[in-house]
Formats: C-alpha cells, structure tokens, sequence
C-alpha cells in the first residue's frame, strides 16, 4: 500500500501544480496579452464608466427601448450574479401561466400589432442573461419604439437591418439582434 | 429535420472524422510510449516527475495494481477537491471572499469531478472561488479524463498483446495522457475561445450602471436579515430597483476548454454552456460539440491501429455515429414541433427566416433550435454532460433522447476513455450472444471469451441500471426525495430518473429544476456517480488483465468478423436491446405520459 501512495501522492501534487495553476496561469497571460478586450468580459464603457457588456443582456422595460427576452433569474431579471433558466416544464401549468402573462403584457403595449408574438419574446432564456432576440421579436417591437422616440418607422427599420447578426458561415446559428447594442445605437441617433 | 439542421450535422461530423483521425495516430504514438516528436521539449519535466514520484517508467503493472493505483490516486483527489471548498474561505484566489462550501455539497461535487461526472448542485458564480475552480474542479476536469484514458489503453493493451500478465503502467498512462495530449489541446482551445468571447481574468466581479433600471420585488429583511413574514406567514415583498448589474468574472476559458475535451461537463457559472461568457457564439458552440466528441472518436482508430487492424475501429465508430444520427434526428423534430398550448395561445413558433421557432423555453437566441439540438445530443451521447440549454424545459421527447441515450449506458462515444470500453463490453456481449446462437466458443479479435471475461461484463453491464432503478424507486418513495420536485405531474418523475441516470452514468446533466443541493440528493447521488464509474473501471481491468494473458487465436472459417456492417447492426441490437429492457417501464412512467399529456391537450 505504501509502494502505491508514495507515487500517488507526489505525482498528484505534482499535476495539480500543472495543470490547476500553471495552465490556467499561463492561458491567463496569453489571453491577456491576445484578446484584452474578450479575455475581460467585453465590457462596453461610457464616460469612464462600464454601462455593461456586449455578451450579457440587460432588462429593458420603457417604450423607448426595444426588450430583450424574459429573464427567469432571481431576485431581479438579468441578475447576472447568479445565472439560470426557469426550469419549468412544457406541461406545467406555471409554465403556460407565465408564457400567457407575458404574452398579455405585450399586447397591452403593443395594441397596434396584429401579428403573432414570436415565441422568444414570452419564454425565458436557458442563462437568463440572453443579450439577443430574434428579427422576428425585433420587427414586432419596430413600431412601439418608432411611436415612443418619434422616429419614422423606415428609419427605425433600418437601424434594426443595420444591427443584424446572421449566422456564421452562413450555417451556423440564428440571425439575431443585440438589444444593448441597438438600444445604445438608438439613444446616440440624433 | 430542415435543410439547415442537415447541413449543419453533416459538416460537424466531417470535421470530426478530419480531426480525429490525425488526432488517434498522435494518442497512439503517445500511449505506445514513442518519442513526443515536436513536444521532445516536455520530455525532461516527464522525466522529472517520474524521478521525484519515484516511477519507474519501464515497470508494467499486473491489473490488479494498476487497479489499485488507480483508486488511491482518485481518492486523492475527492479528498484535495473536498478539502479545497471547504477551506476555500481561508485561501488565496478568493475575490468575492466565498465562504466555505456546505460538507454534503463539498462531498458530492468531489465526487462528481473525480468521477468525470461534474453533476452541479451548487451556482458556480455564487459559492466557488476561483482557487477551487482552477487547483480543485480544472485539475479533475483533466485528471479523471486521463484516467478514463488510461483503462480504455489497459483494456485495448489487453487485445492487442499475448501471454502477457501485464497492462501498462498507470502512473505513466495518466500523465503522458495529461502532458502530450490534454494539456496541449486544452491551451489551444481556451484561446479559441477566448478570441470568441469566453472571459479569462483573475478580476473581482465588476458592477455595471444599466441604461434602465431594473424594478423587482424582494423579501423584506429584519435586522438579522430573515425575511419578515405576515399574518399569513408568508413573506412580505418590497417593491424595489436598481441600476447595477454584477458581471461574473474569473479564469473561465481554460476550465472550459478542459470541460468539452475531457468530456467534463462542469460549468464555471450555474447556467453552463447557456452562459454567454461561457459559450458566447454560435462558432464557440460548434468548437465545443466539436471537442466533446474528438477523443472519444479518435479513441475509436486509436483501438483499430493498437489492435492492428483498422477495420476494427471504424466498425465500433460506425455504431455510434448511427446511434448518434438518429437521435439528432428526433431531438431536432421535437423541439422544431414546440408545444401545441403555446400555438393556442397565439404565440408563433413556426421555424421562418426571421426567427428559429420552436420550443423556445430555456433556449439562447444565438443557438435556436438547431445548434441547441445538436449540442444537447452531443453532450449526453458523450458522457459530458455540459449544456447549452436548460433540459428541464425541453419538450416530453426532446428529454427522451438525452435520458435514453445516457441509459444505453454512455456508449454512443461516451466520456474520454469510458465510451470506448463501455462500448468494447457491449462488443464482448454481442460476440457472445452471436456464439451462442451458433453454438461456439465466442471470441473477440483472436481472444476467446470465456466464464470469467462474462461475468465481469455482466457486472459491468448491470451495475448501472441497478443504481438508477433502485435510487429513482427510493427518491420518489421517500418524502426527502419528493421534496425535490419542481415540476409536477409525470415531469416531476422524470426529473428524479434524470437525475440518477445522469448521476450513475457520469453524465452530469440535469433537469436542472431538481432540487438537489440537500443532504439527501448529495448523498445519494454521490453513491451513484461513485460506484456507476469504479464499479465499471474494476471489472473492465480485471477483463484486461484476463485478455492479456491468453493466447491469440488464429482467424478460421468459424470466426465472426467483427469489422462488417453485420456486426456493426449486431452490436447497435446489443446496446439497444440491453437499454430498452432496462429502461422502457421507467421511461414510460415519465416522459412517454407527459408527451401523451401534452398531445392530447389536457
């Protein structure tokens, strides 16, 4: 048995060394010295202040802004300090609840839109800290916003055009909007 | 399934077979004990460790003391992962100045690494420093996938070679394992990903100023900080807001790259691979499908060249990737169909150029339904167990696939190393039902299967099942176990049987909504994770060991191939068949009623 932890133990201590401080470490410096910016969260700054970061989504809620997705974290929505999804099955009654309270919700401030919602902007994401929505939960908001800013809508329209991501490759993924970053683009319109 | 999701399969499977291939000849050349050509410059610190361990390179072990190297050097490392949390409020890399972990949460979570599982019940970005993230959670990210590694080269060994006694060294498997092909790889893809977005810092969590404030409701706090309850007892809310938003940080990127390519699976932060700082792009997401499966279906050609036929491996790789396909196939179906409640409510989930449709539910935009099907059958065909979707929230069927594909036993590529010779049992019975029917004396690659290999795969077999069965049947008797539930009806049962079989299997995964950090899930499924994974690896030696020594018998007129599509579809009988029987009255109790439920409209 000694024979055995002899070898056990030194070389146990010896990898943890590798690998759960020198590799983490060393990719540290590198991703430092590589991709700052990333490596640090991606972090959007105004006057000297961080207002966010382009990857973590923030819960917008006035007629000005577009919205992002339901947010199912506790105690706030897009509490990025403690991540999750609403873990609610599709059968659950709490579930169809919670999918009709935010589907009466956006109707009530929306009343022109006579379109189905699409299904994002009523189901919460799996993070809860979903930055993005779909073009289709984007153009229904189109003209809320358009209303709210007096902004023409075409002009609105184009904003939203100019902010999509689509996929990559062409393949993967699904085209998108970044909500922070369209409503930051809004706010700088003159 | 769309022209999209066709597409997109097709591409991630022949970027696989593209890297593997090279990939296997590198692992081979590494476990063979060859020279590490362009990495020579790691030699000297091999060396080294070996001369301070007191190693002997050159010194084989019998199974039994690589058995047992084995099981000390992992309970070593329960108790490091299991002193580091609970000692992490003393020690330095402690930013957020998190308090030591509860001792039945310390416990689990140490199993869960050690065992390759990584079950989460705690919240990554609320109760680990990043000491214990990096010296605890990474080393075991790397550490059991080497030693899954190192059991599957012992059992290959055991074919390969002839009247022998001897299954290799383990303490030179594990770290030529770790140093020539884990760590390398792991360096490359944590900067991959960090260019895409995944954060790598050893910064305090920063505060951001939101361009809105967010309104919530919270509990109302007495002095000593316990909410404060009306008559009713229940408690009272305030309405509050704020304008700050906390932004998690830490050295994410290099405890993710480990996670996908030891088919880990243990989150930095609560939501997984659903975290954006964890898995920013779609491009991130299809890198991490892709080093989910890269060792273990490289390990596959590294089986064919070691036993010196390559026709050997593809036959096992081809039953996985049928496997696999298919259930790609059903996954992406049922989560494109949705939910038919929602569609009455006027919600619109028809898949179209503007949005992915679909059941939506604890989904991220950027992966729709596409990309989150695919990831969430490569998670669970591989024992992973990393996710980029919340699985509680899938459709009846769309949770199927994944239980049903960790209950065949994680064979359909499986975890680094436990795939493969999970696979390889399942190849030992098929041979063995096939010679039964015929009448001979089966035999596998020139060995012959005799009484003793049987019984270890019986146990090897079996060991599983009984542990989610008989663990599922007690939580769901027990009033400790209900208490986890979160979601009523069939879903609630189905959580449970999630929850073992992801345990038992090593998996990891969840339906997350469980409750399952108390003292009763931690316990029960530390058992599970713990025995599911060395009550698989002692047998599976002991099967080495057996196969070293014997003879290698000569091919003849008797001798089923097992390199051709009539072994391969053999085989896939095997894995189906043992899971089925085990599995379709439990599995009908919970996701087929809840389906039924939901269809019918009720």
């Amino acid at each position: 048995m000694l024979k055995t932890l002899r070898p056990a133990l030194l070389l146990f201590a010896m990898l943890s060394l590798l690998t759960g401080l020198a590799y983490p470490l060393l990719t540290t410096a590198l991703a430092q010295a590589l991709f700052p910016q990333q490596a640090n969260g991606s972090l959007i700054e105004k006057n000297g202040q961080i207002i966010g970061s382009r990857l973590i989504g923030q819960q917008f809620s006035g007629d000005k802004y577009f919205w992002g997705r339901p947010s199912a974290t506790s105690p706030m929505a897009y509490n990025a300090g403690s991540s999750g999804g609403s873990n609610l099955g599709p059968t659950n009654q709490a579930q169809l609840d919670a999918v009709k309270a935010n589907l009466d919700h956006l109707r009530q401030a929306h009343p022109t839109q006579t379109a189905t919602v699409p299904v994002d902007l009523v189901t919460a994401s799996a993070s809860g800290l979903d930055p993005e929505i779909s073009l289709a939960a984007a153009y229904y908001q189109l003209e809320r916003v358009a209303q709210a800013r007096g902004m023409p809508l075409a002009r609105l329209h184009q904003l939203v055009d100019d902010h999509i991501i689509g996929e990559t490759f062409g393949l993967l993924g699904e085209p998108r909007v970044n909500v922070l970053e369209l409503n930051l683009a809004l706010d700088a319109v003159k | 399934m769309s022209t999209p999701a066709i597409l997109q399969l097709g591409l991630f499977l022949l970027v696989l077979l593209a890297l593997a291939w090279p990939l296997s000849s590198w692992i081979t050349r590494i476990m063979q004990g060859e020279n590490p050509g362009p990495l020579r410059f790691v030699a000297p610190l091999e060396k080294l460790l070996y001369r301070l361990a007191g190693i002997r390179q050159d010194e084989e072990m019998g199974w039994k003391s690589y058995a047992i190297s084995l099981l000390v050097f992992n309970l070593l490392g329960v108790l490091a992962v299991y002193g580091l949390q609970r000692l992490q409020g003393a020690l330095p890399f402690n930013p957020q100045a998190m308090a030591a972990v509860t001792p039945d949460s310390s416990f689990n979570t140490a199993i869960s690494f050690v065992t390759n599982t990584n079950w989460q019940g705690y919240g990554g970005e609320t109760t680990m420093s990043y000491l214990t993230q990096m010296l605890g959670l990474t080393v075991q990210n790397f550490l059991s996938a080497a030693t899954g590694a190192a059991v599957v080269i012992a059992l290959i060994r055991g074919f390969a070679r002839h009247s022998s006694a001897r299954i290799g060294n383990f303490w030179v498997d594990v770290t030529r394992f770790t140093a020539y092909i884990l760590l390398p790889l792991s360096l490359v893809f944590a900067l991959a990903l960090t260019q895409q977005g995944v954060i790598q810092n050893l910064l305090p969590y920063q505060t951001a100023h939101t361009v809105e404030a967010t309104h919530f409701q919270q509990a109302k706090l007495d002095a000593q900080g316990n909410p404060l309850k009306d008559k009713d007892g229940k408690p009272i809310m305030v309405d509050s807001q704020t304008q700050q938003q906390t932004l998690p940080m830490g050295p994410v990127a290099s405890q993710e790259a480990i996670k996908m390519l030891g088919t880990n699976g243990g989150g930095f932060f609560n939501a997984n691979s659903a975290h954006p700082f964890e898995n920013p792009t779609p491009l991130s997401n299809f890198l991490q499908d892709l080093a989910i499966f890269l060792i273990p279906a490289a390990l596959c050609f590294v089986f064919g060249r070691m036993v010196g036929d390559r026709r050997q491996g593809w036959a096992i790789l081809a039953a996985m990737l049928l496997m696999f396909a298919t259930a790609v196939v059903v996954e992406t179906s049922a989560e494109q169909a949705g939910v038919p409640q929602l569609s009455a409510m006027g919600v619109d989930q028809q898949a179209s150029s503007l949005q992915s449709g679909g059941n939506m539910e604890g989904k991220e935009s950027r992966f729709g339904i596409i990309d989150t099907a695919l990831f969430t059958v490569v998670t669970t065909s591989a024992s992973c167990g990393a996710v980029n979707a919340m699985h509680d929230s899938l459709t009846p069927i769309g949770g199927m696939v994944p239980t049903f594909l960790m209950q065949l036993g994680e064979v359909v590529f499986g975890g680094v190393g436990s795939g493969l010779y999970g696979m390889l049992v399942f190849a030992i019975l098929a041979v063995f039902i096939a010679g039964l029917m015929v009448g001979r004396t089966p035999e596998y690659l020139g060995k012959k299967i005799e009484t003793y290999e049987m019984k270890m795969t019986a146990i090897t077999i079996l060991v599983t099942p009984i542990l989610v069965l008989v663990l599922t049947a007690i939580a769901v008797s027990v009033d400790a176990g209900k208490a986890g539930i979160a979601n009523p009806g069939a879903h609630g049962f189905s959580e449970i049987l999630y929850a073992f079989t992801s345990a038992a299997n090593n998996n990891g995964s969840a339906f997350a909504g469980l409750s399952a950090n108390t003292p009763f899930y931690n316990i029960m499924t530390g058992i599970a994770m713990f025995f599911g994974r060395f009550l698989m690896i002692v047998p599976i030696l002991a099967i080495a060991g057996s196969l070293s020594a014997k003879k290698r018998l000569a091919v003849n007129a008797g001798t089923l191939p097992t390199h051709g599509p009539l072994f391969v579809v053999l085989l896939i009988g095997t894995v189906l068949l043992v899971g089925a029987l085990n599995y379709v009255p439990a599995l009908a109790l919970g996701p087929v009623v809840e389906h039924l439920h939901m269809v019918s409209g009720h």
